[in-house]
């Protein structure tokens, strides 16, 4: 991975994260290196179970016992995260840092009205609200009907006075990026945001945060398993596989050319109207359960290029242009 | 129960409509918030053939998972009759219903919330066998468990896990284990997919269409994502603001779509080797809201086809060719959207 640059906003180094379960220790993220420049997309894919959501929950401290971070640096805007204490979190996050959980349903209080939730949001980080109360109250349900709005939902002024479980799963998605959008920060990290939406409210919602972008500079993290939301937003994009991160670099080169084979067959199993009829072709295999992980390739039983060379630990390779993977195949090519 | 059996489809919907009226708790009945009224599916009529895939498309919030859950009576319909196998389930006492729903399963979209926190994946997954004594003995259910765990690619070893250990595909999949482990014979699936990176998606699709095959099974299968909906359905419906607009057969759905809301979701499907291939319908106009739906037909306000009558009456579903029907003042007009943009 590139060197960070004073344009570095997030940079985590050597993350390691596990969970202390009946079976022994589940390696969740295992030497994670991100780096996140201001007002940049980064795209993180991978196959479910890799540590996406584990690797950006521990960014904002949001891993709970029994799970813990045991390595790795968290590095905001030259602030390490990991030495904060829960006060100085809690104000990072949010106002810094905000991010929409997979789970939205779990992660909205069910107990608050849809409203409440983006009021409680947009008063924890005050940004240019009026002072008298009565002002501040009117501007805070002004700013509410706009973002729900901004997301797509009809009737704004009465769904505000709705309980989360009064929406819809896609709605409930949305409700969730509103509310971090809410407190304008300056990275959004959304974990699979538009899983549940079709393509036309998808791409009504990408456009959103993408806006939100270019007129806060804000810089994203976009968890998400569909490479075409991925080709379409990210600049930059970061493949995960059992724990690791085995390929990153510019989108087009990496979907373009891949190096990884995992990142071979991510590209190869997409179910596309065109391959109807015939059987898609999943990548055989399953992902290695993690915990006591051997020192080899992880991707190495299902692979097909593997060889005796890869039952060792393997580093990230350069491939030239700023694309790296984890594999031993991988040879620098010369910048065209 | 089983009075004509074999003969029609194995499900019909007859005009089911489901309105919820906003659950209005003290706290708001004591601040006088007014009650509200949305109508989520308004008289829906459909069958579905023993042994197809029915796909139910549209957008967020139209409606979708209200009707997959009001035909298996989780929901209790407004108005309209749901038929399984020729059995009206509304006329069903809940103690037959409940023998029925082991025929009759679900795959929730929200993987997590639908799960348990507080039970394993054992005991979640043991749950139907046990319900409706399909195993008997610790030793048969747990062998019968993690049968079915491994099938939809998790292990036996995650048996004594509780539902937040895993990640939200991993939690996808235990509900998809739940919805097969009892053998029903009809499946709604709720965008099943939805929450997993394509290669256990296509694993997860491949594995539902092989089981289709190996038991007979029928699925409606809801989705918004056309690709999948278009590469493994045999019909599709296409749902707006709680009514169905467009039903046929994939093929000529897909290749020849008729309703303007139809035509406006497939130009936006993105595709990773051809990022912005096709020229968007962009949708403009009032996104139109159940809790106060528009008069005439439902899409008028996003249309950019609609003329005066669409704002007045609301159309009909009439027969565009075998098996085909679309709901549309300007069917016989042959415009499409499609056209229009590449032109
Ligand atoms: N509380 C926990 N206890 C034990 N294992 C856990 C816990 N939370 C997560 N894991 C494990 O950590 C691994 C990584 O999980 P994570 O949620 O980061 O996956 P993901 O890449 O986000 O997958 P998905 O695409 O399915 O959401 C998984 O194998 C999961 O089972
Ligand atoms: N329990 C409920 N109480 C009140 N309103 C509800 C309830 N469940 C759903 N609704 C409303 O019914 C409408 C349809 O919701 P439904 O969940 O059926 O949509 P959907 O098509 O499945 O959408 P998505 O693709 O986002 O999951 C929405 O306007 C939603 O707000
Ligand atoms: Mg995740
Ligand atoms: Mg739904």
């Amino acid at each position: 991975m590139s060197a960070p640059t004073d344009k570095t906003l997030l940079q985590v180094e050597g993350l390691r994260t596990v969970f202390e379960t009946r079976d022994g220790t589940v390696c969740a993220v295992d030497g994670v290196d991100v780096i996140v420049e201001r007002g940049e997309c980064l795209g993180v894919v991978g196959e479910s179970g890799s540590g996406k959501s584990v690797t950006f929950n521990s960014v904002m401290g949001l891993v709970r016992s029994p799970g813990r971070i045991e390595a790795g640096r968290i590095m905001f805007e030259g602030r390490d995260l990991r030495a904060l204490n829960q006060t100085e979190m809690r104000a990072v996050r949010g106002r810094d840092i905000a991010m929409t959980m997979q789970d939205a349903m779990t992660a909205l209080n069910p107990a608050l009205t849809v409203g409440e939730q983006i009021a409680e949001m947009l008063e924890a980080h005050d940004k240019g609200l009026p002072s008298g109360r009565n002002a501040r109250r009117r501007a805070i349900r002004a700013h509410s009907v706009k973002m729900l709005g901004l997301v797509g939902i009809a009737s704004p002024e009465t769904r505000l006075g709705q309980y989360p479980h009064e929406f819809s799963g896609g709605m409930r998605q949305r409700i969730m990026i509103a509310i971090a959008l809410a407190s304008m920060p300056k990275l959004l990290i959304a974990d699979e945001p538009t899983t549940a939406l079709d393509v036309t409210i998808q791409a009504q919602v990408l456009e959103l945060i993408t806006d939100t972008r270019a007129k806060l500079g804000m810089s994203v993290v976009l968890i998400t398993h569909d490479l075409g939301v991925v080709a379409e937003h990210c600049d930059r994009v970061m493949v995960m596989y059992a724990g690791q991160v085995v390929e990153q670099g510019r989108t087009a080169d990496v979907i373009m050319r891949p190096k990884h084979p995992y990142t071979k067959g991510l590209l190869g199993s997409l179910p596309r109207l065109s391959l109807r009829g015939q059987r898609i072709e999943p990548i055989e295999g399953q992902v290695p359960e993690l915990i006591d992980l051997p020192a080899q390739c992880r991707f190495y039983s299902r692979c097909r290029e593997r060889g005796p060379e890869c039952l060792k630990n393997i580093e990230m390779r350069d491939a030239g242009n700023g694309q790296t993977a984890r594999c031993v195949r991988v040879q620098k090519e010369l910048a065209t | 129960m089983t009075a004509n059996r074999d003969s029609g489809p194995l499900l019909s919907v007859e005009g089911v409509s489901k309105t919820y009226r906003s659950g209005r708790r003290l706290a708001d009945r004591l601040t006088g918030r007014p009650e509200t009224f949305v109508q989520a599916v308004n008289n829906v009529s459909f069958g579905i053939e023993r042994g197809e895939i029915m796909g139910l498309i549209g957008e967020s919030g139209c409606g979708k998972s209200t009707l997959g859950r009001t035909i298996l009576r989780l929901h209790e319909p407004t108005a309209g009759r749901v038929t399984f196998d020729g059995t009206d389930l509304g006329a069903l006492p809940d103690a037959e219903m409940k023998a029925m729903r082991r025929r009759m399963q679900i795959i929730f979209q929200d993987p997590y919330a639908s799960l348990n926190p507080r039970r394993t994946v054992a005991e979640i997954v043991g749950l139907p066998l046990q319900l409706h004594g399909l195993a008997t003995g610790r030793g048969a259910l747990r062998e019968k468990t993690a049968e079915i765990l491994e099938k939809v690619g998790l292990k036996s070893m995650h048996l004594d896990r509780y539902p937040h250990q895993f990640s939200g595909g991993q939690r996808q999949r235990i509900g998809i284990a739940r919805a097969l482990v009892s053998h029903p014979e009809f499946i709604v699936c709720d965008e099943p997919v939805s929450a997993l990176d394509v290669s256990i998606q296509a694993q997860i699709i491949q594995l539902l269409t092989d089981l289709k095959q190996e038991m007979g099974l029928t699925y409606l299968f809801i989705s918004h994502d056309i690709s999948v909906i278009g590469y493994l359905s045999d019909r599709v419906a296409v749902m707006y603001l709680g009514e169905i607009v467009e039903l046929g057969s994939v093929e000529t759905v897909l290749a020849n779509p008729r309703h303007p809301y139809t035509q406006s979701l497939m130009s936006a499907v993105p595709e990773v080797d051809r990022p912005g291939h096709r020229s968007r319908v962009r949708l403009t106009g009032d996104l139109p809201s159940p809790l106060a739906p528009p008069p005439g037909c439902k899409f008028h306000t996003r249309c950019p086809l609609a003329i005066d009558i669409c704002r007045q009456k609301a159309p009909v579903a009439e027969s565009v060719g075998p098996g085909h029907t679309a709901a549309c003042h300007r069917l016989h007009e042959n415009l499409s959207l499609l056209e229009q943009e590449a032109s």
